[in-house]
């Protein structure tokens, strides 16, 4: 186990060096470049930004000295759309906010998610297996900038209970709303997931010998059809957080909760280079490790795999 | 999601590749079966019914999806709302223009993205999972690690760069979202043809000295028809809600051609000023279709999974 | 809905009126006005966008300026109605040919660290401007400006030391320009002109503009800076008219959907919003004391490719232009009190005075029957159709004025025009490479001045992108910039732009936008929108 964790990990270094020279080269072929605007620069001042960001180098240069920045000083350069920070500056201001909506809504997601279909699979055929079904697939098929606007409608137009948005430091008024617009397409998922595999679990052999032999029904399901009922969830949660990573660009711009998610974006859309090399690596980063956290978490939960 | 069909699909494909010999009756079992499966026929009967609106829908419009009812222009929240007198029978966008046109517009090329997408994603992993999974070796693992580095790229940021870098068209949507939904394809179809390709009909073909390729197209692929169909039809939908993605950001198609996201997101925004029918019939056929493929899919991959009885 | 918004405003302030009791300024009232003044005198307004920086020198954006224009104060300010008024120069002469300014500084401003504001830090700053190291992407004012050698130091040909500016002595500072240049003080209210601290860009480097490090002279002080989310700048007691300054505290919500953006100043957490795009009609009709749309200088046109087929021929240029039927698009598609553009300067230009074109005196029945006339003599017809392509950027707005006119198009001169719809970026490149027939475009004035417009059209602008050349413009052009008062010119070539029609101007902008009625001194007379928080002040509600 220990071994292959470590050889996963020396997998990922290239990977992430094969990811960030992809993204370089892409990049650059785009049309146009961060400092055109509407208003196009007299081309002395364009030779002066470019001079001042080393934009005038050689590409492969340019990647160079960008890589071994990164490798060496953990530096991810001048942010070229906002002068006055750097991309380290933006990851610091923003990663704690995405992580921490993103956090509460896999968290929301995994719980209602579970519980959901657990009670729709346990209660097969009832009301409340098609309420629950129901619901989870509608919850599942509405794209989120409609959920959105839909919360924001009844909870603080109608409603008055919670703020339209801002971040305000993370107090928890303005988490829910982001959670529940992300999370809600992801528990529907879950919920869907866990259904099907625990109708699958509860129509097996062992499941029936145990009902057989008397066991109270509680004790079944918490004891012994949870556990295997959980494997498809688990990994389930590895796309999930990618998932997770696309629909926060669209909880930022919405909501301004100041997240990194619609750097993501709006770095590919503004050109802005070294903001778009690092979040291609961060979230690079962050996809493998995650895959990571799911493999061994699915190891642990199914006795059966060994690495 | 996508994970958990590859588990369910693989067990599918395993139960399928060992009963290949009883082929016949095994589709006819499945068939059976799916017939019997409510949702599923249901899912189908409305599909066939957006496919007769997104074909037919064209000769019923009273309005081109182009066209700009000017007398409607600008003031839509009154004299837009659906209507049979003005031939709006879904009411009109803000610029006057017929919405029942434009949802049958959106519907064909929502519907177009999503099947010519899932058809591309389908060919491209079938291929390369199979020739992956068929040579073994170096090229196997060469192969498969560059399917594990693509995977942990943010697809959405390479979807929008190709898009920004080679212009926006609908072909580039089909090939962008295709080409980045064929990972888990490629996956899948591998692990099915290490199970196969030691199966006597294959050996039977190497001995009789026939070439690799013709080998992975003529004998491989074929036997995981079934499972690459089933894959596919899941994957439907989840083109059909990229490309909503798409269209929210602005890089989908372009006007006057349109799309369910597009429809969608610009229905959404407006939501509140008291034009909601602008939202609800295009986020109602999108709903509907979804709904329906998953229905199909879940269908599809039970009947052909005996198993789960 | 109506009602439950107001209770619900009314308990968001009184809770808000309790937490803050302790420092009631208790019964104040407007010194001037006289009105009852809020006890919180807070104002929160949305920015589309986070802004580009808060370094005078370095800031472009709009939402930018109007931070750096309350963090610090340049020479002149303007007033309600965009006058200029005294700012950290109480007052300015120049030469007799406008070519040397001389302007006297106040003896009573200070840095909000306590140190006064001098001539050196304009000198500073404005070499600083221009310094190719900093790579300002606004260095290009700085040229516009005429300061001699300022293009040659952006070039990196001399060295900043010769920039034309120089501080007489504390209090006195004296710009020399390469030309002369009579409304020269208009343009010395633009932020990149602005005074910077040179201690404290040397002791902090680049990150000076963070909160903590900032110094300004203006009446705010930065406080707190969540890049993307909130702004906050807190009264600075150490600004010389702080008196008069009735603000305690401005925030700044980046708030990226109009639509999210409306709904949160419906639900109270907002003073000030922009209008979205076809609602303000409505709101206008809801809110008639919230609604305003106020008129800016800029222009919207579509430019014609002079260069290629068949837009090189004026008739045809002419004929799609005339079939343009403006109205429609400000009453019925843009929806915000936009005027339509027959001249491509705005009339509210100061000095300008548009002249009668012929065209757009006609009816737009007249018009479009002398656009078929042009566009057959030009050799298009039923039997030809003209194809060609529109150009724009993705927006809500650009899109429906493309989709409008290719439709009028279409319908009264049977030309095909299909749309093209590319990303902002990708559109900037293919405009200004000058792959396309038509493309949209929008300009604003830099200054309060007829040439910001039509030195667009000169042959030699780097902003031409219709390619057009005319040597008859370009000699007026010419000979306006010699002229003490060249209004008349400025009539005269628009009229020739009028006849040889390089773009078609359609609209001018206004901004649209909601605020509280409670928000009181508003420059709505101001067509540069100047906005400086130190004139506002809340008043009770």
């Amino acid at each position: 186990m220990f071994n292959y964790i470590l050889r996963r990990i020396g997998v990922a270094i290239p990977t992430l060096l094969v990811l960030a020279t992809i993204s370089f080269y892409l990049m650059y072929t785009a049309p146009g470049g961060p400092f055109t605007s509407e208003r196009p620069l007299p081309p002395e001042v364009m030779a002066n930004l470019e001079a001042k960001y080393g934009l005038d180098k050689p590409l492969y240069q340019q990647l160079g000295i960008y890589l071994w920045n990164v490798v060496t000083d953990f530096d991810f350069g001048p942010s070229f759309r906002f002068k006055d920070r750097t991309v380290n500056d933006l990851i610091e201001t923003g990663f704690p906010v995405t992580l921490t909506y993103g956090f509460w809504a896999f968290i929301f997601a995994v719980v209602i998610g579970v519980s959901l279909g657990a009670i729709a699979a346990i209660k097969h055929n009832t009301a409340a297996d098609y309420a629950a079904v129901s619901t989870a697939i509608v919850g599942q098929v509405l794209p989120n900038f409609v959920l959105a606007p839909i919360l924001v409608l009844v909870f603080v137009l109608w409603l008055g209970w919670l703020p339209g948005g801002g971040w305000q430091g993370g107090q928890w008024q303005y988490i829910i709303l982001p959670v529940i617009a992300l999370g809600t397409s992801f528990l529907a998922s879950i919920a869907r997931i866990t259904r099907s595999s625990m109708l699958e679990v509860l129509n097996s052999n062992y499941i029936r010998t145990a009902k057989a032999k008397g066991m109270p029904f509680r004790y079944i399901i918490w004891r012994h059809a949870l556990k295997p009922t959980m494997l498809p969830v688990v990994s389930y949660l590895g796309p999930a957080f990618v998932g997770m990573i696309t629909g926060s660009f669209i909880i930022d711009s919405y909501f301004a909760t100041g997240g990194i998610g619609v750097h993501f974006i709006n770095g590919a859309l503004n050109r802005d280079y070294s903001v778009i090399m690092g979040f291609t690596i961060l979230l690079g980063g962050l996809t493998i490790l995650f895959n990571l956290v799911v493999d061994i978490l699915y190891a642990w939960i199914d006795p059966k795999i060994r690495y | 999601m996508l994970t958990h069909t590859n588990k369910k699909v693989s067990e599918l494909a395993e139960n399928m590749a060992s009963e290949t010999v009883s082929g016949r009756s095994l589709w006819q079992d499945a068939f059976h079966r799916f017939t019997r499966n409510k949702m599923a026929m249901a899912g189908l009967v409305v599909l066939g019914l957006i496919f007769l609106f997104a074909l037919t829908g064209p000769f019923i419009a009273a309005w081109s999806y182009d066209d700009i009812d000017w007398a409607v222009m600008g003031n839509a929240a009154e004299l837009g709302q659906p209507s049979f007198e003005t031939g709006h029978y879904f009411g009109t966008d803000d610029l006057g223009r017929d919405l029942f046109a434009r949802t049958v517009q959106g519907s064909q090329i929502s519907l177009m993205v999503g099947i010519i997408g899932a058809f591309i994603a389908m060919v491209i992993g079938t291929l390369y999972g199979a020739i992956a999974g068929y040579y073994g070796g170096r090229l196997d693992n060469a192969m498969m690690r560059l399917v594990d580095i693509l995977m942990s790229f943010p697809y959405m940021l390479f979807l929008i760069i190709l898009l920004v870098i080679f212009g926006r068209s609908i072909f580039l949507i089909f090939v962008g979202i295709g080409i980045v939904s064929w990972l888990d394809m490629a996956r899948i179809v591998r692990g099915q043809t290490l199970s196969i390709k030691h199966k006597e009909f294959v050996e039977a073909a190497i001995a009789s000295g026939v070439r690799p390729m013709i080998i992975v197209l003529r004998h491989i692929v074929p036997n995981l028809l079934g499972i690459v169909v089933v894959y596919a039809t899941l994957l439907v939908p989840q083109m059909i809600l990229t490309e909503s993605f798409i269209s929210f950001l602005g890089l989908g198609v372009q006007e006057p051609q349109t799309s369910w996201g597009a429809l969608i997101s610009e229905g959404a925004g407006t939501m509140r000023y008291g034009t909601l029918w602008q939202l609800a019939f295009p986020l109602f056929f999108f709903i509907a279709t979804l709904l329906s493929f998953f229905f199909v899919g879940d269908g599809l991959r039970d009947a052909l999974d005996p198993k789960d009885r | 809905m109506k009602t439950l918004h107001k209770t619900l405003a009314a308990t968001l302030v009184s809770a808000s009126l309790m937490g803050a009791s302790g420092m009631a300024l208790a019964e104040d009232r407007h010194p001037e006005t006289g009105e009852m003044l809020a006890e919180e005198q807070v104002f929160t307004y949305r920015a589309l966008d986070e802004s580009s920086s808060l370094d005078p020198q370095v800031v472009e954006d709009v939402d930018g300026s109007y931070i750096v224009r309350d963090l610090f104060e340049g020479l002149l300010n303007s007033d309600e109605e965009g006058n200029l008024v005294p700012g950290v120069a109480e007052r300015y002469e120049s030469n007799e040919d406008n070519t040397v300014w001389t302007f006297y500084l106040r003896e009573d401003a200070k840095w909000s660290d306590g140190e006064p504001v001098t001539a050196q830090d304009f000198v500073y700053a404005w070499k600083r401007a221009v310094d190719p190291e900093l790579a300002s992407p606004y260095a290009w004012y700085m040229g516009l400006m005429s300061i001699e050698n300022g293009e040659a130091i952006i070039a990196g040909d001399v060295d900043k030391s010769e920039l034309g500016v120089e501080a007489i002595d504390d209090y006195t500072f004296r710009v020399n320009l390469s030309r002369s240049l009579t409304y020269f003080p208009q343009m010395v209210t633009h932020a990149t002109t602005f005074p910077s601290p040179k201690w404290v860009i040397e002791e902090h480097g680049e990150e000076w503009t963070k909160p903590g490090n900032l110094v300004g002279n203006g009446a705010f002080v930065l406080t707190e800076h969540v890049i993307n989310e909130r702004l906050v700048r807190e009264r600075n007691d150490l600004y010389w008219d702080n008196e008069n300054n009735m603000m305690d505290k401005v925030v700044t919500l980046v708030i990226n959907d109009e639509n999210q953006a409306l709904n949160r100043y419906d639900a109270g957490e907002l003073d000030k919003t922009d209008v979205p795009a076809g609602q303000y009609p409505r709101l206008e009709k809801e809110s008639p004391d919230e609604a305003h749309s106020i008129p800016q200088l800029c222009t919207y046109y579509y430019n014609f490719n002079n260069d290629v087929e068949p837009f090189d021929d004026a008739r045809v240029r002419r004929a799609l232009s005339y079939a343009i039927d403006r109205d429609v698009i400000v009453n019925n598609v843009m929806q915000g009190g936009q005027f339509p553009a027959y001249t491509f300067t705005p009339e509210l230009t100061a000095g300008f005075t548009p002249p009668d074109v012929a065209f757009g005196e006609m009816t737009q029945a007249e018009r479009d029957a002398k656009a078929k006339e042009l566009l057959a003599e030009a050799g298009y017809g039923p039997n030809n159709p003209l194809d060609t392509t529109i150009l724009y950027n993705t927006s809500e707005g650009h899109k429906k004025v493309a989709i409008a006119i290719s439709a009028m198009w279409k319908q009264k001169l049977g030309v095909n025009a299909t749309l093209e719809n590319q990303e902002w970026k990708t559109f900037l490149s293919t405009r200004s490479d000058g792959n396309f027939e038509i493309a949209r475009a929008g300009w604003c004035g830099d200054y309060n001045e007829a040439s910001t417009f039509l030195d667009l059209m000169h042959s030699e602008s780097g902003y031409n992108d219709a390619n057009y050349v005319s040597e008859e413009y370009d000699a007026m052009s010419k000979e306006a910039q010699m002229m003490d008062d060249p209004s008349s010119v400025y009539t005269e070539m628009e009229e020739l732009i009028a006849v040889d029609m390089p773009n078609a101007p359609i609209y001018h902008y206004t901004e649209v936008m909601m605020l509280k009625p409670y928000v009181k001194g508003w420059p709505f007379g101001d067509v540069q929108q100047n906005v400086q928080s130190k004139n506002l002040y809340i008043v009770e509600h």
